[in-house]
């Protein structure tokens, strides 16, 4: 009897954890690219929220770097663009790939775009909800490697799928001279960013150099 | 075969559910980054202090920093009249992430010929 439930159990979580997934990316162009690093260009804001894009750019770099990338610093690239006359995204954006690669020595180079940012009231309650769309493009050869979207919202249920990453993004300590920065935005951009990018997400990033787990295959590969 | 089919089911529950080891250390670093773009809640000498307090921490935690945060330290350096600390940092970034060389060198040919 113990031994059944176990089994009807393991068969439980098993069945699960595998409803109803989207159509597995192609990742060939992504293996035969083989990027070592990335530079996060400032995103496009389709949203009224002003600070949207500093908070999306912030938060993307863990995910993509604890999947084993290198990530250019955000900021320090937002200021070059800046003191380079570059102040759009748009510009920004239709640099042309052969030119970051040559001033960053980047491999690759994500483009995002911010579809949701920000707080809508309803009713009673209130969401926060962040959606993001991103593609990875090889600066050498102009190839667009991957390509995804991902939401987080402050409404959902923390289902046993997602809690650990959420809880271990959230969860991160805030000292005293920041208290005041954070934003609910900020940490809902953090589960999106991480869901979207993570190499352990379905359909994210692969797994960069400097991952341990760089070469194996990612969790949409996997039958 | 019951055996069998439960040491899998546990095997596989396992493996669904580990969390694994974050690869760096990163304390204040994305407060930190997202304060300096907005532009508002500390001074340059505040988030300066911040990211010192991350990098001892990751030492003091046997953790390897995240990738920025020392390139990031040093252009806050910069920013406040700091040159010869921004370079030390800037420095450390090009070590320990030789994927930045090109880059910050572009930086520090275009402070020192500016």
């Amino acid at each position: 009897m113990l031994f059944r439930s176990f089994i009807v159990v393991g068969a439980m979580a098993l069945l699960s954890a595998c409803v109803s997934l989207p159509p597995a990316h192609d990742y060939s162009a992504f293996k035969a690219a083989n990027p070592a690093s990335v530079i996060i260009l400032p995103p496009i804001n389709n949203t009224p929220e002003v600070i949207a894009p500093y908070s999306v750019m912030t938060q993307m770099a863990t995910p993509i770097a604890e999947s084993g990338f290198y990530v250019f610093p955000v900021a320090m690239v937002n200021q070059t663009f800046n003191n380079n006359g570059l102040t759009v995204a748009s510009d920004i954006h239709a640099v042309a790939p052969t030119k970051l690669k040559e001033i960053f020595g980047a491999d690759a180079a994500l483009y995002v775009s911010i579809e949701d940012y920000g707080t809508s009231y309803v009713v009673i309650s209130s969401e926060t909800r962040v959606t993001v769309t991103a593609s990875l493009v090889d600066l050498a050869s102009g190839q667009m490697l991957w390509t995804g979207t991902a939401n987080a919202s402050s409404a959902e249920q923390q289902n046993a799928n997602s809690g650990g990453l959420v809880g271990m993004l959230v969860q991160a300590a805030v000292n005293q001279i920041f208290e005041t920065v954070t934003d609910r935005g900020f940490d809902i951009a953090a589960i999106a960013s991480a869901r979207l990018l993570s190499a352990e997400s379905y359909n994210g990033l692969l797994y960069g150099p400097r991952s341990p787990s760089y070469g194996q295959p990612v969790a949409s590969e996997k039958k | 075969m019951k055996k069998t089919i439960i040491t899998m089911a546990i095997a596989l529950g396992i493996v669904g559910c580990k969390t694994t080891e974050p690869l760096y250390y990163y304390g204040e670093y994305n407060t930190a980054v997202y304060t300096y773009l907005k532009g508002e809640g500390a001074t340059l000498e505040e988030q300066i202090t911040a990211l010192k307090e991350t990098i001892e921490l990751a030492d003091a935690n046997g953790k390897p920093i995240a990738p920025g945060v020392h390139a990031h330290l040093g252009m806050l350096y910069f920013e406040t009249g700091n040159p010869q600390q921004g370079e030390v940092h800037f420095e450390q970034e090009k070590q320990m992430f030789p994927e930045s060389v090109q880059y910050i060198d572009f930086l520090l040919t275009s402070a020192k010929g500016a």
